[in-house]
């Protein structure tokens, strides 16, 4: 049996048996997923299929009943709030609207998780920044830096809190349905930014959805929550090549991909 | 086998309905809900009591919230103890005449503001100011995930947001209510003195003579307490709201419903609790 206590070099996180139940409501039954290094990992299901709560778990916001996560080889359940602190600095999260402090402006906003964990000279925070903003194609905006979240577009929010999520080099980003609510040309631009920011901070992207058209374009990986459990996982192409029967309701309702013809 | 009597059930129905035990059960089942509803008032509270003690001390975060409760509140604490000043003074003087005595109006005036007027005021109109503006706050945090996010940085929201609120309003309560006081007192002049030429000397002296500083500290005390009660009441209701604009609305409603009631009930039996504490032996 293999070591899921070791580092791994293709798997960042490794979900084992993860139950949890809120009083009588079971919402994970037991949830076994591999989430790969580098990789667009997509987690697709429908609404109440526990999407959520297992994203929080990933960050651990919430204990399970049972079950065991490892990150890096490091099993997060159970340690304590100092450890937990400590792992959570791997993961960015980016929320479904941003999720920017109102009375924070947009530097004080991006500047937030350095200033709450380290002590580091106003100035390089500052240049960090200001780097990140310019890489994200907000440099140019005229006085973004003073404005605040209510003064921004939605989509300049979410890339604000997306930058919020970079600040801190994270190793691993949690988006949770970053199309949700947008039109189709904001998706489309959505897409395109968790494709860069994949490549272009060599982060591993976990991104939580029920878009399918979003998750056929970019995912590497795709897994299936149904229930509970995990019902199928793998890469797009095997998932578009054998199709489990849900995954193929699920698609064939929103009408957006046509199996048999492979990822392009 | 017949049909089953539609008109049993309803019977049977109002059967139930009749015995005094349905009332009295009907009577007595809010009150678990109630009593857990107050516990996690005060579970609240003593989570943000406790979050005083551990560093890190957001200082900045306190006087901003100074800066909304106390500095924000000013106006509307000088019109209200102003007219309330001058409206008792009216009616006092107006009681006094029976017997002749208006001299007594700055005695009166004076200690019913110390002691009661201005910090039960102040804290209700703190609560529709300040309270209310807490509860929509942190309801539309809840809901737009902010209070999530804020958990992501490994940052308690009861230390970030309840703390700072609780400590501004404890210490910015008694301030505004010692303010109202005073513009209480020169709503009394204007009335008293300038409007009625009672002898501005005699009302002083009467003053003087009545008013004791123990019913400022008194007020104070009160003032204290209605602050932590409303940050905590507001605090409570806008991060336990779920679901999406309406429910803020709600949340800030709540908030102030219940913070108003809860001042009023709490003002009684700390005048018992401060009648034991501080014999009232001036008269």
């Amino acid at each position: 049996m293999e070591d899921l206590h070791k580092r791994d070099e293709s798997w960042q996180i490794r979900i084992r048996g993860l139950h949890k139940s809120f009083g009588s409501q079971q919402v994970l039954r037991g949830v076994d997923l591999d989430i790969e290094r580098g990789k667009i990992n997509i987690i697709i299901g429908g609404s109440g299929q526990g999407k959520s709560v297992l994203m929080k778990h990933l960050m651990g916001l919430l204990a399970p009943d049972s079950g065991h996560i490892y990150v890096d080889g490091q099993d997060i359940i159970g340690l304590s709030d100092v450890a937990i602190a400590k792992i959570q600095r791997k993961f960015g999260m980016v929320f479904q609207y941003a999720a920017l402090f109102d009375s924070l402006n947009v530097v004080e906003n991006i500047a937030f998780p350095l200033l709450e964990r380290y002590r580091l000279p106003k100035k390089e925070v500052l240049e960090r920044v200001r780097d990140l903003l310019a890489r994200l194609d907000l440099g140019r905006v005229t006085g973004i830096e003073e404005k605040f979240p209510a003064e921004l577009s939605g989509g300049m929010r979410k890339r604000v809190g997306l930058a919020r999520a970079l600040i801190d080099r994270p190793e691993i980003l949690l988006y949770d349905e970053p199309t949700t609510g947008l039109d189709p040309i904001a998706v489309r631009n959505v897409d395109q930014m968790i494709r860069r920011t994949a490549d272009d901070f060599a982060v591993t992207s976990v991104v939580i959805s029920h878009d399918m058209a979003s998750t056929f374009r970019i995912a590497d990986r795709i897994a299936m929550l149904h229930e509970g459990t995990i019902v199928a996982q793998g890469t797009r192409r095997d998932i578009m090549a054998a199709p489990h029967p849900v995954l193929k309701e699920f698609v064939e309702v929103s009408g957006t991909v046509a199996f048999g013809g492979a990822a392009s | 086998m017949s049909e089953p009597d539609p008109s049993s059930g309803a019977g049977r129905e109002g059967a139930i309905r009749r015995h005094p035990l349905y009332w009295l059960g009907k009577a007595v089942l809010p009150l678990p809900s109630a009593v857990a509803l107050f516990g996690e008032h005060v579970m609240l509270f003593g989570r943000a009591l406790s979050w005083l003690m551990r560093p890190p001390f957001r200082l900045r975060l306190v006087l901003d919230q100074m800066e909304f409760v106390g500095v924000g509140s000013l106006p509307i604490i000088m019109l209200v103890g102003f007219f309330t000043g001058a409206v008792t003074a009216l009616q006092a003087i107006l009681a006094l005449s029976l017997f002749q005595q208006q001299r007594y109006v700055g005695f009166g005036v004076g200690v019913s503001l110390a002691r009661e007027l201005a910090p039960v005021f102040t804290a209700l109109m703190i609560t529709a100011r300040a309270g209310s503006g807490m509860a929509t706050e942190l309801a539309s945090m809840k809901i737009t995930e902010q209070v999530d996010a804020l958990t992501t940085f490994a940052v308690n929201p009861v230390q970030y947001l309840v703390t700072p609120r609780l400590v501004a309003s404890a210490f910015m309560l008694p301030v505004l209510s010692m303010v109202f006081n005073v513009v209480g007192l020169i709503g009394v002049y204007v009335v008293a003195i300038l409007s009625y030429h009672i002898d501005l000397g005699q009302v002083l002296a009467l003053f003087r003579w009545g008013v004791d500083p123990i019913d400022y500290i008194e007020g104070l005390i009160k003032a204290f307490f209605f602050g932590i009660t409303m940050a905590t009441c507001a605090c409570y209701q806008g991060l336990s709201v779920r679901g999406g604009a309406k429910e803020v609305g709600l949340a800030t409603t709540r908030a102030v419903v219940s913070t108003s009631v809860t001042v009023l009930v709490l003002d009684y039996f700390l005048i018992q609790i401060m009648n034991v504490l501080f014999p009232y032996g001036g008269l």
